[in-house]
């Protein structure tokens, strides 16, 4: 299993050479020059060349690639072109709420989704069935940056339960972070949990046909032992590829989330970035991106050994 | 009591408190949601609007101006003009000092105005006419000029990109290419708070303890500046909706500048203030060096396709929140006049495809570059689309972010020679800039030398050159004036589309003694 994991982090390399190298490329032929941004509107072309060249960005596309990639070897992502601060601390300034975000929709959507695929493989083709598809449905169809403004207009504005923006680490205190997360979590979890719990459904379905079910029931084995005890475990590798797969869409709809909420996370450093050209803080989070979501991906194949035990690396 | 009614006590419980726990509120902090996202912190290296605010709280200017438009000492106590008007001798305030707790000098005046001669354009002006700018003293400086400069006082009152704001010498002397290298501390009312700064989220000011105010009442940007609250904190809300929400809910005090459509919401709200804090041109900036623009028919033709209440409807809504205005300078402002806008005041979409045609147009294609993130300029720009589809033109409607227009825009070829030509972009003025042609890069007429687009028009730039020299209100600067306006509206630099405005918006149950200028200052006012 050892060996296995180490394989699997070393076949990120080629992976992460492949993004660095594609990233480095799409961002400097992109239309936009951040010389001029950061010149500002009245800036005079002399200006605006002299910052370019300040910033190292006159010199040829080779001789930028190789002292971009020079610092990456040692693990340095650069300095921001706009703010000038190291771009690895930028990134871990804004990880936190992220982090916190996205731990807190997977948690919420998992908790929420899996009982209610369960519910609705169980009944199948009843009331509460179709209940559960139109829900899921909604949650898939509805964007998250509306269903967010609903969310604040309802219980910020009128009922003045929740905060409308901003983020509060749980450093500074447990009650604010929670508070603050309820919203957002609500809006991008939604989406996340239609996916899950249709997965849920449409594997346990197939799962509960299955002759080891019939003879659990025959047992007389409770429903709820049968759905989660015997079903479910052998439904969940489906379930489960979803949850690491759907982790794109999470990082995808985070980016929307903190524009919404105002949150400081990495999605708003990655938008605010790309609108001002800081090539280095794209290539850095995009890096960050991809080395995640292969860990997730990673993490996923693993646990697939807890469910199903003829699985082994 | 079984476990399971103890978990259920004990969720409800924390439910409740997370719920209705509510934070400590500090009635001496103001939360401010300004336009922009603080990255820079030397306003003399960007022209970005929000490092200029950043300005405004922690740095001074030798001169501001007032209310009524006239500059008035700040730093500066007194001040000496020779009989030949060729040397100013200028004595700063005592009591003036860094945030550090030194003393400001002289030397550092002189080293931040150096700084600012170098890349601002009334600066450059001004320096053009210098033979020599020294610090005699501590606290007296000696500027000598080559020849009489009407606007030198003017020039240093300056309130826009860039406000020639004083850095202490260590800053000012260094490269001006590069932001400089250094703390941020200045001698103005309040101070940054670097620890305290999340990019992207959050930037703090306090207030700055030693600060020595002037004795008048605050004016404009003149005055005291006398400092009410502990504590700023601009807070970054990137989307309109949610900080509007926010100001409803109390969550912050101010916003800068709210979007348009967020104004119909806020006036309803009682409980929410709104003053005009600035005014803005949008213009049609045509490429004078790209056919058929670079005949001035062609760009008669624009000026006379143009129905000003037909664009500032399409930018601003409803007519309280525009109005028209046929002058290059501004209305209601001291240089207002509209001498010469005759092709300017009626529509007349015949006679402007008829110049269109004797200009050379063809057929060929014409690009109008639209910034899809910026919903005025871009409201403007599908308005031009579609005004110069009726006249027959074949345009090529571009649509980007505003990062990509800024960076196609120096582009001089025709687009048919290269993808990134142009023929048209829009762009707006904000008042303090129309009221100041000789610092306005946008009606500069300096050809090649000149902003993106290259307007040529050697008679406005001798016609402006002329008018520095004369003094305001009398005869011979209202002929300055005619002549200089007329020769704009001879050679177009760029076509004027009326004025709209700009309003910030405040929690009245909270905040008031706010100086309304365009760009938010803090100081005066009272939160209650």
């Amino acid at each position: 299993m050892l060996i296995y994991i180490v394989r699997r982090i070393l076949a990120t390399l080629p992976v992460m050479g492949v993004v660095v190298v594609f990233v480095f490329l799409l961002v400097r032929i992109a239309p936009g020059d951040p010389a001029a941004i950061i010149a500002g509107d009245y800036a005079t072309p002399e200006n605006i060349q002299k910052i370019r060249a300040g910033l190292g960005l006159d010199k040829p596309i080779h001789v930028q690639f190789t002292l971009y990639v020079t610092s990456l070897l040692k693990g340095d992502l650069g300095v921001s072109l706009h703010s000038r601060l190291p771009v690895r601390q930028l990134i871990l300034q804004r990880v936190e709420p992220t982090a916190a975000l996205a731990a807190s929709t997977l948690i919420f959507a998992i908790l929420l989704a899996i009982p209610m695929g369960v519910l609705a493989a169980w009944k199948a083709g009843s009331l509460i069935d179709r209940a559960v598809m139109v829900f899921t449905v909604g949650g898939f169809s509805v964007p998250i940056f509306w269903l967010g403004f609903l969310l604040i207009f309802v219980f910020s504005v009128k009922l003045d339960l929740l905060p409308v923006q901003g983020y509060v680490s749980f450093r500074e205190g447990f009650t604010p972070f929670v508070k603050h997360l309820i919203l957002p979590t609500l809006a991008l979890g939604m989406v996340y949990m239609a996916l899950l719990a249709r997965i849920t459904r449409a594997s346990l379905l197939e799962v509960l046909h299955s002759e080891y079910v019939r003879t659990a029931y025959a047992k007389g084995l409770r429903p709820s032992r049968v759905l989660f005890l015997h079903a479910l475990k052998n439904a969940a590798v489906p379930v489960l590829t979803t949850i690491g797969v759907g982790f794109a869409l999470l990082i995808g709809g985070v980016v929307i989330t903190e524009s919404v909420f105002a949150l400081p996370g990495l999605g708003r450093l990655t938008v605010d970035a790309v609108l001002q050209r800081d090539y280095a803080i794209i290539q850095g989070v995009t890096l960050l991106f991809a080395f995640v979501y292969a860990l997730v991906n990673l993490a996923v194949d693993l646990s697939y050994t807890l469910f199903d035990p003829r699985i082994r690396y | 009591m079984s476990r399971k009614m103890v978990f259920r006590g004990m969720a409800g419980s924390l439910i409740g408190l997370f719920l209705f726990w509510a934070g400590p509120a500090s009635a001496q902090t103001v939360r401010a949601v300004m336009h922009a996202e603080l990255k820079f912190f030397d306003p003399l290296f960007t022209t970005a609007d929000i490092t200029q605010n950043h300005g405004y709280m922690i740095y001074d200017t030798l001169f501001s101006l007032d209310e009524k438009g006239q500059p008035q000492p700040q730093m500066v106590d007194t001040y000496r003009v020779s009989a030949d008007k060729l040397t100013y001798t200028f004595t700063l305030r005592t009591g003036l000092k860094w945030h550090d707790g030194k003393p400001v000098r002289s030397a550092d005046a002189v080293a931040s105005l150096k700084r600012w001669g170098v890349k601002d354009a009334a600066g450059q002006k001004l320096f053009a006419r210098t033979a020599s700018l020294e610090a005699t003293n501590d606290r007296t400086f000696v500027l000598k000029l080559k020849e009489p400069y009407g606007l030198t006082i003017r020039a240093l009152a300056k309130e826009y990109s860039y406000v020639p704001f004083i850095l202490p010498e260590r800053e000012a002397v260094q490269d001006p290419s590069k932001p400089f290298e250094g703390e941020k501390i200045g001698s103005g009312p309040f101070m940054f708070v670097e620890k305290e700064w999340v990019p992207g989220a959050k930037s703090v000011y306090v207030k700055f303890k030693d600060y020595v105010p002037r004795k008048e009442p605050a004016s404009y940007y003149a005055g005291g500046k006398v400092v009410n609250v502990e504590r700023v904190e601009w807070i970054v809300i990137p989307d309109q909706s949610t900080a509007v929400a926010a100001l409803e809910k109390g969550e912050v005090d101010y916003l800068q500048r709210p979007q348009v459509d967020q104004w119909p919401l806020l006036r309803k709200n009682l409980a929410v203030g709104m003053y005009q804090s600035d005014v803005y041109q949008m213009q049609i900036h045509p490429n004078h060096l790209v056919p058929p623009f670079d005949n001035v028919k062609a760009r008669q033709a624009l000026m006379l396709m143009v129905n000003q209440p037909d664009y500032l409807q399409a930018i601003a809504g409803d007519p309280q929140n525009w109005r028209t205005c046929y002058s290059y300078l501004g209305c209601k402002g001291w240089l207002e006049t509209d001498i010469g806008a005759d092709l300017l005041k009626k529509q007349d979409l015949d006679r402007a495809k008829k110049l269109l045609a004797e200009a050379g147009y063809k057929g060929e294609k014409i690009v109008v570059m639209a910034p899809s993130d910026f919903p005025t300029i871009n409201a403007a720009a599908l308005t031009t689309a579609a005004m110069l589809r009726k006249l027959g033109v074949n345009v090529d409607l571009q649509t980007m972010d505003w990062g990509t227009l800024t960076s196609r825009r120096p582009v001089k070829d025709p687009p048919s020679k290269n993808p990134g030509g142009w023929h048209i972009f829009h762009t707006t003025s904000g008042y303090a800039a129309l009221k100041d042609p000789w610092g306005h890069a946008n009606v500069s007429t300096a050809c090649d030398k000149a902003w993106f687009g290259w307007p040529c028009s050697p008679r406005a730039s001798k016609a402006l050159d002329e008018l520095a020299d004369l003094t305001g209100g009398t005869d011979a600067f209202k002929k300055g004036l005619a002549e200089y306006h007329s020769a704009l509206m001879e050679d177009i630099p760029y076509v004027p589309l009326g004025e709209f405005f700009s309003y910030a918006a405040y929690r009245k149950d909270r905040l008031s003694h706010i100086v309304e200028t365009p760009f938010g200052v803090f100081w005066s006012m009272v939160k209650q």
